[in-house]
C-alpha cells in the first residue's frame, strides 16, 4: 500500500498550479488529500504529478454575505463547521458538515476537495444541488463559474477540464420562511452515510407550505435535487403531511444496493430520512415566518 | 506480606510508554533494511501457468525476486501441519511460495526485496503471473455440495471429521418428550489486531547468527520453525517478539510464508531484511474465523430439561489446515456451556474452500458452540412459553456436582472436567445486573418512545490455560533489580504489570523493582504461546513457583547472615528480616550478592561476596546441589485446562422505521477464579464486548462468489468504533481454581464468546422473529421484517395475543 510513483509541485499561485495542471498530462490537484491519499496508496490512482494547492495564498478564507457563503479551496471541513457566520446564512453547511467522517478527517479535508471529487456519497455534493450553488474554476482559457447541474457528470467525475482548479464553491443563503435540516443513517458514526438526506422547506407569508426540496447523499448516481412540494402544496405548515413527502421522495429516487444497503433499505430510508428532516425544517421554517 | 499487590487494579505499567509512541513495534526496526514486497494471487483458484519478471528487473533500487523455483530443502516443501489430529483425515497447507497453484485470492505467489518498500511495490506490480482459472469453491454451504473440490485429490472437500458422543444419541432423541431442530449459520470475521505482522531478519555472517524479530504470539516455536526450515542450528537462531499491537489468535499461527522468507533473504543477501504486513494483505493472506453452519436436534422434557443433544457444525476451514481442527474440537467441546447434557453427540466436518484459511480467533470456535447452545435454549423456552432465564437455570450444573466430568475430549487431549464454578449464583448476578425481571416496563417504555425493545442473554464456559507448559525465571541482582523473563509473548495484554504483581506479592518486592521481559528467545528458551487464555494460568504459575524457589533461597542465604532459623525470617519491601526483631535484618540485594561467591570486587557491593570477606571456611563457597547466584527457574505443567464462566445480556433498542440496531445495556458477569489484577480483567472483557458486538453487528468476511473479498479494507469492514460499542456493566463472581497454585483461570478470550447469541436472543425478542443467522445488519433486519417465510417466535405472538 505505497504509491507508484508520482512527482509533486507545490506552487505558491492559481496561475502557477494551472501551468504544472496543463503542462503535465495527468497531473491532479491536491488539497486536503482524505480521498486521494488512500487511493494512491492503494494504487488505484496514479497521477504523474500532485499539484498541491497548501502554499496558494488566499484560498482559505469563508467568505459570508447576504448572498450566501463563499467557501475556498482550503476551507477545512473543521473551519466551515465552526463558522458561526456561515450557519447563519446558510444553516445547511453546518448541519451537513457535522456528518463528514471523523473531527481527524474534518481537520485536514476541503469542503470544496470534496465537492471536486464528486462523490455521490459526499454530504457536501448534496448540499451544493440542494442549495443551487456553484463553484469558481480557474482554468488556462480562463475563470468561470460553474452551476451544481452541469459539475456533476456521474460517480467520482466532473465536467471540468484536467487542467483546472476549483478556487471555491458558492451556497446561497437560505431564503426568508425557510428552514432546513439534514439527517444521515450511517453503519458507524462517522462513516460514509447509507443514506442521508437534506431538505428546506419554504412557507409563504400565510404560512402554508410553498416549497419543499430534498437532495440526498448515496443515493443515485450523481446529486439531485428533488422537488417535493405537490406533496404537500399549500397544507399550514403545522398540519402538512410530512409522511406523504417521504413517500413520494421514495417514489422519485432509484438508489443501488451494495455490501452496506440493499437499494430497497436506502428506499425506505429516503423515505424515513425525508419524513423526519421536514418536520424538523419545517418547525425551523415556522419561527422564521412572522 | 506487606508488598502484596496480588488482587489489586495496579495501574498498567507499559501504558505510558505504549500509548505516548515509545513502544517499539516491527517496524520500529531496522529503518535501513531492505523491503520486502509480495505478488499474491488475484484468483481465488488457479494454476499457475507462467511466471515472468522481466519488467520488473529495470527497476532501479530492486534486489531481488524469489518464486518458488528459488527454494530449497525443507523450504520447498509444504508447510508444518502444527497440530494433527488422527480425525484430521486430509490435511493440506500451502508452500512459502505458491508451487503451481493458488487457493485463495491472496496466497503469496512470489516475493520482491528492494531498497525500499516503494521500490519493491513497483517491481512487484511489473511482474506478470499468467493464470488457468479453476471453480472457486466459496462459503461452507459450496464446500459442502462439493460440485467442485478446492484440492483435486479431495473430492468431497472434507479436510477433517470430528466425533465426540457422550451416549446413545438417536433413542435419546427418540424417547424424549418434545424435540426441535432447526439449522443456523454464523458469519466469518477476523483478528484485526491494529499491527499486522511483520519480519524483520539479520544475519551476522561472521557469527553465524540470524536474529528475527517478528510478531508473533509464539516466538520459540518460531524459532524452531526457522532452524528447522533453513537447516540451522538452533543455537543459531534468536527470535525476538518487540511490542506487539495486538494478536487475538491470528499469530498463533507459525511460521507464516513470510517468518521464513524474509530470514531466507537476509541470509542470501547478507542483509537486513523486512516485510511489515499492510491493511490489504492483512485481510486477504493471514487468517479468519467463525463461519459455521450448525444443524441442531435437541431432546427436552415439558419443564424444559434437555435429554439428548444432537449437533452437526460444517465448518469452513478455508484453504488450507495450517492449525489442524482446533477451532471445530473447540466448538464441539464448549458448545455444552454451563450445562447437564445427558446424552450429546456431535460431529464437526471440516471442509475446504478457496478463501483465506481459518485460525483461532480470540474465543477460537467456542462463540459459535455457545451460539449453538444458547439458541438452543431460547426455542426451548420460546416452545414451551417459559421464562428463558428459567429454562437455563433447569439445566444447570449445580455447585455441588464439581469437578464436572462432560465426557469430552478438549482441544489439549485431556478430559473436559470443570474444576470449579458457580453457575446458579453467576445467573442470578446476571438477572439482577440487567434487570431481567422488569424488562417489560422497559419494553413498554421503549415502545411510548416508539422502540422495539428486547433483551437476550447468554452463558458459556471457557476452557483455558491449557498445557503443555510455560516456565518462568525470577533473578534478584546485586543492584536489588528483580529480571523477570518467561517465554510466551505479549500483544498489549498488560503482562508487564500482572507478572510484576505474582512477582512482588511473592517475592516481597517493591513493583518498580521488577522487570518483566517476554518472548525473548534469548531470555526464555522454552515456552508454548500466547492462545486459549493462558498467559496468566501458564506463565502466571510459572513465575510465581520461579519467585517461590528464589525466595526459598535467599530465606536461606539470610537466615546464614542473620543466625536466625529460615522459618523466623520475612522478606518485606525488598529486605529479609526476622519476625518481630527489628534492626535484626539484610536487605535483599545483599542477599543477592552474597549468593554469588566473588573472586574479584567489579563494584563496592561485589567486596562483600569476595573471597577474604566470607570467613566460613568449612565448607565449598558453592554447597553441593546449589548454584551461583539469586535466581530460580521453574515450570507450571496443567493436568488439564481450567473453566472459566460466564453470563452476558443485552437489550437493545430497535428503530421500526430504520431497522437500526441500538444496544442500550451489556451486562457481564464473569468469574475467572482468583484474579490477579481487576482492571486488567475487565479491561479483557470490555475488549472481548467489543469484538463480540463486532461479529454480532458490523462484521463479516464479503466474499462474492468468485472467492474475492469485497470488503479488504476498514472501510467497508465494520469494526466497531468506540461509538459503536456500548456501555459495559460488570459484576465478578471468583471461584478458584483448585488446579493451579494461584487459583487462577483465563480470562482473555471470555468477553467475545457470548456477543452473537445473546444479541441475537435480544434482537429477536424485539423483533418477534426468528434470527438463525448471525452477523445481522439493519437492511438484513430490513429484509427478515418484509419476509413473509420468516418465523415469528411463539413470544410474540404470546405478547400480542396472536398465534404464531
Amino acid at each position: 500500500m505505497k504509491p507508484a510513483p508520482f512527482r509533486y509541485a507545490d506552487p505558491r499561485s492559481v496561475s502557477e498550479a494551472l501551468e504544472v495542471l496543463a503542462a503535465e498530462e495527468g497531473a491532479t490537484v491536491l488539497a486536503g488529500g482524505q480521498s486521494l491519499l488512500p487511493l494512491l496508496s492503494m494504487r488505484l490512482a496514479a497521477p504523474t504529478t500532485l499539484v498541491d494547492l497548501n502554499r496558494v495564498p488566499g484560498l482559505d478564507a469563508v467568505e459570508v454575505t447576504g448572498d450566501g457563503v463563499r467557501v475556498g479551496a482550503l476551507v477545512r471541513h473543521a473551519g466551515l463547521l465552526a463558522d458561526r457566520a456561515a450557519a447563519r446564512v446558510q444553516p445547511l453547511l453546518a448541519r451537513a458538515t457535522a456528518n463528514v467522517a471523523h473531527p481527524a478527517i474534518r481537520n485536514r479535508g476541503t469542503t470544496v476537495g470534496s465537492i471536486a471529487h464528486a462523490d455521490p456519497s459526499g454530504e457536501m455534493t448534496s448540499v451544493l444541488a440542494l442549495t443551487g450553488g456553484s463553484v469558481a474554476v480557474a482554468a488556462p482559457s480562463g475563470s468561470g463559474t460553474v452551476g451544481w447541474r452541469d459539475l456533476f457528470v456521474g460517480p467520482l467525475e466532473t465536467s471540468l477540464p484536467a487542467a483546472a482548479v476549483v478556487t471555491s464553491a458558492f451556497f446561497p443563503a437560505l431564503p426568508p420562511r425557510s428552514g432546513t435540516a439534514f439527517a444521515e443513517v450511517a453503519r458507524r458514526k462517522g462513516d460514509y452515510a447509507v443514506c442521508g438526506a437534506g431538505v428546506v422547506v419554504t412557507l409563504d407569508e400565510d404560512r402554508r407550505v410553498a416549497a419543499v426540496r430534498a437532495s440526498y447523499v448515496s443515493v443515485g448516481l450523481v446529486p439531485e435535487v428533488h422537488d417535493l412540494t405537490e406533496a404537500v402544496a399549500g397544507a399550514p405548515v403545522e398540519k402538512a403531511d410530512w409522511a406523504a413527502a417521504g413517500a413520494l421522495a421514495r417514489t422519485l429516487v432509484e438508489p443501488d444496493g451494495d455490501l452496506h444497503a440493499s437499494a430497497d433499505y436506502r428506499r425506505l430510508l429516503v423515505g424515513v430520512l425525508t419524513e423526519r428532516t421536514l418536520t424538523e425544517a419545517a418547525a425551523e421554517a415556522a419561527e422564521r415566518t412572522p | 506480606m506487606t508488598t502484596k499487590l496480588f488482587g489489586e487494579p495496579v495501574r498498567r505499567r507499559e501504558d505510558a510508554r505504549l500509548i505516548t509512541g515509545r513502544g517499539r513495534y516491527l517496524d520500529d526496526i531496522g529503518a535501513g533494511a531492505l523491503a520486502a514486497a509480495f505478488v499474491r494471487s488475484p484468483h481465488a483458484h488457479a494454476r499457475i501457468v507462467d511466471v515472468d519478471v522481466d519488467a520488473a528487473l529495470d527497476v532501479e533500487g530492486l534486489v531481488a525476486i524469489y518464486t518458488y523455483e528459488d527454494l530449497t530443502g525443507p523450504l520447498a516443501e509444504p508447510l508444518p501441519v502444527l497440530i494433527p489430529h488422527p480425525q484430521l483425515h486430509a490435511p493440506r497447507t500451502g508452500y512459502p511460495l505458491a508451487n503451481g497453484e493458488v487457493n485463495h485470492v491472496g496466497e503469496p505467489v512470489v516475493m520482491v526485496v528492494a531498497t525500499d518498500r516503494y521500490v519493491a511495490e513497483d517491481a512487484a506490480e511489473r511482474i506478470a503471473v499468467t493464470y488457468e482459472e479453476l471453480p472457486a469453491v466459496v462459503g461452507v454451504d459450496a464446500a459442502r455440495a462439493a460440485q467442485h473440490a478446492v484440492h483435486e485429490e479431495i473430492p468431497d472437500n472434507v479436510a477433517a471429521r470430528h466425533h465426540q458422543e457422550t451416549g446413545d444419541v438417536e433413542p435419546a432423541l427418540a424417547a424424549s418428550p418434545r424435540t426441535l431442530s432447526f439449522t443456523q449459520y454464523v458469519e466469518r470475521s477476523a483478528c484485526m489486531p491494529l499491527e499486522g505482522k511483520g519480519v524483520h531478519a539479520r544475519w551476522d555472517a561472521d557469527d553465524r547468527s540470524l536474529r528475527v524479530h517478528t510478531s508473533t504470539q509464539a516466538s520459540t516455536s518460531v524459532r524452531a520453525a526457522i532452524a528447522a526450515k533453513l537447516q540451522l542450528s538452533l543455537d543459531e537462531v534468536e527470535v525476538v517478539a518487540p511490542d506487539v499491537g495486538g494478536g487475538f489468535g491470528v499469530k498463533i499461527v507459525h511460521p507464516w510464508p513470510e517468518e521464513l522468507l524474509v530470514p531466507m533473504a537476509a541470509i542470501a543477501l547478507g542483509r537486513e531484511v523486512k516485510w511489515t504486513e499492510d491493511r490489504r494483505e492483512h485481510f486477504i493472506s493471514s487468517a479468519h474465523e467463525r463461519q459455521q453452519r450448525q444443524e441442531v436436534s435437541v431432546g427436552f422434557d415439558d419443564d424444559g430439561r434437555i435429554t439428548a443433544l444432537d449437533v452437526h457444525v460444517w465448518h469452513d476451514n478455508g484453504a488450507y489446515t495450517p492449525y489442524g481442527i482446533i477451532v471445530p474440537i473447540v466448538t464441539a467441546t464448549q458448545l455444552v456451556g454451563p450445562y447437564v447434557i445427558p446424552v450429546y453427540r456431535v460431529v464437526v466436518e471440516s471442509v475446504y474452500t478457496n478463501t483465506v484459511i481459518v485460525t483461532p480467533y480470540r474465543g477460537a470456535g467456542r462463540p459459535q458452540g455457545c451460539f449453538a447452545m444458547e439458541r438452543t435454549m431460547d426455542r426451548i423456552a420460546d416452545a414451551l412459553g417459559l421464562d428463558r432465564a428459567v429454562v437455563r437455570e433447569r439445566n444447570l450444573i449445580q455447585p455441588d456436582q464439581f469437578p464436572y466430568d462432560h465426557h469430552l475430549t478438549f482441544q489439549d487431549g485431556r478430559p473436559v472436567i470443570y474444576d470449579s464454578g458457580d453457575y446458579p449464583a453467576l445467573l442470578g448476578k446476571l438477572t439482577a445486573l440487567v434487570g431481567w425481571d422488569g424488562v417489560d416496563a422497559l419494553r413498554d417504555d421503549a415502545e411510548a418512545r416508539g422502540k422495539l425493545l428486547g433483551v437476550g442473554m447468554a452463558l458459556y464456559v471457557e476452557g483455558t490455560g491449557p498445557g503443555p507448559y510455560e516456565g518462568g525465571h525470577v533473578q534478584v541482582l546485586g543492584s536489588g533489580k528483580v529480571l523477570v523473563s518467561t517465554g510466551l509473548t505479549t500483544q498489549g495484554q498488560g503482562h508487564e504489570t500482572s507478572f510484576a504483581q505474582i512477582v512482588a506479592s511473592e517475592l516481597g518486592v517493591p513493583i518498580e523493582d521488577v522487570e518483566v521481559t517476554t518472548g525473548d528467545t534469548r531470555r526464555f528458551p522454552y515456552a508454548v504461546g500466547t492462545f486459549a487464555s493462558r498467559a496468566a494460568v501458564m506463565s502466571g504459575n510459572a513465575i510465581a513457583l520461579a519467585a517461590r524457589g528464589v525466595r526459598v533461597k535467599a530465606l536461606r542465604i539470610a537466615a546464614d547472615v542473620l543466625e536466625a532459623d529460615p522459618g523466623d525470617l520475612e522478606i518485606e519491601d525488598g529486605v529479609v528480616q526476622v519476625r518481630g526483631t527489628p534492626g535484626a535484618s539484610i536487605p535483599l540485594r545483599t542477599v543477592a550478592v552474597l549468593s554469588n561467591p566473588l573472586r574479584y570486587a567489579f563494584d563496592e557491593a561485589a567486596k562483600q561476596a569476595t573471597q577474604f570477606a566470607t570467613h566460613d571456611d568449612t565448607k565449598p563457597p558453592v554447597a553441593e546441589g546449589d548454584a551461583p547466584g539469586l535466581e530460580h527457574r521453574d515450570y507450571y505443567s496443567p493436568l488439564r485446562s481450567t473453566f472459566a464462566s460466564g453470563a452476558h445480556a443485552a437489550v437493545v433498542e430497535i428503530d421500526p422505521a430504520t431497522w437500526e440496531i441500538d444496544v442500550v445495556t451489556y451486562a457481564v458477569v464473569h468469574d475467572c477464579g482468583n484474579v490477579v489484577n481487576p482492571m486488567i480483567v475487565e479491561g479483557q472483557v470490555h475488549g472481548g464486548v467489543a469484538q463480540g458486538v463486532g461479529g454480532a453487528l458490523y462484521e463479516r468476511m464479503a466474499y462474492d462468489s468468485d472467492g474475492q473479498l469485497q470488503n479488504a479494507s476498514f472501510m467497508d469492514f465494520l469494526m466497531p468504533y468506540a461509538s459503536e460499542v456500548p456501555d459495559i456493566v460488570i459484576d465478578h463472581q471468583q471461584t478458584p481454581s483448585p488446579l493451579n497454585p494461584l487459583g487462577i483461570k483465563g480470562a482473555g478470550e471470555a468477553g467475545v464468546i457470548p456477543g452473537s447469541a445473546a444479541l441475537a436472543s435480544a434482537i429477536e425478542d424485539a423483533v418477534g422473529r426468528r434470527i438463525t443467522s448471525m452477523p445481522i445488519s439493519p437492511t438484513e433486519l430490513y429484509d427478515l421484517m418484509r419476509s413473509e417465510t420468516a418465523e415469528r417466535t411463539a413470544a410474540s405472538g404470546r405478547r400480542t395475543g396472536v398465534d404464531a
